[in-house]
């Protein structure tokens, strides 16, 4: 079971939760379990395509999984999946 | 071990000897001094290490023993002491300056002195120049320094306050906004009086009043492709408090192009995040983050909350950047990402790589014209900003 972080502006599609627990062995599994639970995620997180929309960083703990195996990064028990959109908030 | 053994004498070298050896490098330097002497003047690179302090700090300011060891005091007498004591601990190669910073002043030496600072600034920065890591000298870089604030909101308030009790000698303000009474829940260099002022005047009016030696420059406009590389070729470190994406990537170009460091943070809610972004040392902004968001995914576009006090904790984790920068001590945000979560009270960080095809420090990236710095093809349908 690993641990998703919840962006601020994803946290209203998970009911508020700051972070969920998933399972899946590797990113695309975890992050497949995440909008299967909260099905408003998927089109945030997802292009039509079934690819990681170009705008959500993702980190397996503190690592970008674009420089690791991208959604078929093997994730082990415990371990923390960052979902990460820019932000510009300034003012 | 024998009883008999001979004190080792200590090797005193002349002033000019020991600039000669400091010259040629690979030499540890240390002030046994007083700190209100070292802050009065010291030698460039001398460490302070106070002769009480000598057994506690010396291993941290001369990790090698085996290194060469030069100590120096006012006029000799306690440098030499220091040098017994260090001998005793180990210290192989030990030498004292004979006749002190005394001689080596009388001697044409170059010395780091308190003279560039006046005697009000002496006191206002004593708290600073008393640390060995920013000092007379690296206060005297602060001074000198120019840094531009991209907004002078929830953000630029905290840093510009922070940045000009600091002493940066030069601010830069850009914001083309005025003072409502909304803002004032979080950006504290405004106040109820200035409402309706434009912010650069009212955050203007708050540093003079808490530091005369900082110069304000207002630009009391919005960039643009047409202004930003002029606006910021003049400075030395670029912060990033804006409230939109094309704003923070119009940015990036232009930094990335003129080599200019950039400290850069955002908030939203409770969530912060924030790093530094040194061209070509680190990634950029676009290796970050290469598409911005849709705008349902990008709340800047419309209003939303946000919780004061974590916009004056990023601010400050900005102007803490800032500074490191200007000092060149410590180690900035480069190629880190560190997020805050106030409800939690938790920071994250997480590693940021350079992209080898980012379009814009990437090594094949291609030249951009002036005028389409920070353009997305599509990117006036996803957020008007």
């Amino acid at each position: 079971m690993a641990t998703v972080r919840i962006p601020p502006v994803l946290r209203q599609q998970t009911g508020g939760q700051p972070e969920v627990e998933a399972d899946g062995s590797n990113v695309g599994e975890v992050l497949r379990a995440l909008t299967a639970a909260h099905p408003d995620t998927e089109s945030q997180l997802f292009g039509e395509d079934g690819d990681l929309n170009r705008y959500v960083n993702v980190y397996l703990n503190d690592e970008d999984v674009r420089v690791l195996d991208g959604l078929d990064t093997a994730v082990s028990d415990g371990d923390t999946v960052v979902i990460l959109p820019a932000m510009a908030g300034g003012s | 071990m024998a009883t008999t053994e001979t004190k080792r004498q200590v090797e005193e070298i002349e002033p000019f000897e020991a600039a000669r050896e400091i010259e040629g490098g690979d030499v540890v330097l240390i002030d046994t001094r007083e700190p209100h002497e070292y802050q009065e003047a010291h030698l460039e690179n001398g460490k302070l290490v106070p002769p009480g302090l000598l057994a506690d700090e010396v291993a941290a300011a001369a990790p090698d023993k085996s290194a060469r060891t030069i100590l120096y005091c006012r006029s000799g007498n306690r440098s030499y002491k220091a040098a017994e004591q260090l001998q005793a601990l180990g210290y192989e190669d030990v030498a004292s300056v004979a006749g002190g910073i005394l001689a080596w002043q009388e001697q044409g030496l170059p010395v780091i002195s308190a003279e560039g600072l006046t005697a009000e600034q002496r006191d206002r920065y004593s708290r600073h120049t008393l640390l060995p890591e920013v000092g007379v000298d690296g206060q005297l870089k602060l001074l000198n320094a120019k840094v531009l604030l991209l907004g002078a909101g929830g953000l630029g308030a905290p840093t510009a306050l922070y940045l000009a009790a600091a002493g940066i000698g030069t601010l830069g303000l850009v914001d083309d906004d005025v003072v409502d009474a909304s803002n004032l829940q979080r950006q504290v260099i405004h106040n109820t009086e200035r409402i309706g002022e434009p912010k650069t005047s009212s955050a203007r009016k708050t540093i003079e009043a808490l530091n005369p030696d900082v110069n304000v420059v207002e630009h009391n406009l919005r960039l643009d492709a047409g202004n930003i590389l002029e606006l910021i070729e003049d400075y030395d470190v670029i912060v990033d408090g804006a409230d939109n994406f094309p704003t923070r990537y119009l940015l990036n170009d232009a930094s990335v192009r003129l080599r200019k460091p950039v400290v850069s943070a955002s908030i939203l809610s409770f969530d912060g995040q924030i790093s530094t972004f040194v061209p070509f040392e680190g990634p950029c902004y676009r290796c970050l983050y290469p598409t911005p968001p849709p705008a349902e995914l990008a709340p800047s576009c419309s209003a939303n909350g946000v919780l004061g006090v974590m916009a004056g904790t990023m601010g400050t984790l900005q102007a803490n950047e800032v500074i490191k920068l200007v000092l060149g001590v410590g180690e900035p945000l480069i190629g880190r990402l560190l997020l805050y979560e106030a409800l939690g009270t938790r920071f994250t960080e997480l590693k940021v790589r350079r992209d080898p095809d980012c379009p814009i420090c990437g090594e094949n990236a291609p030249e951009i014209a002036d005028e389409d710095l920070g353009k997305f093809p599509d990117y006036e349908l996803f957020c008007a900003g």
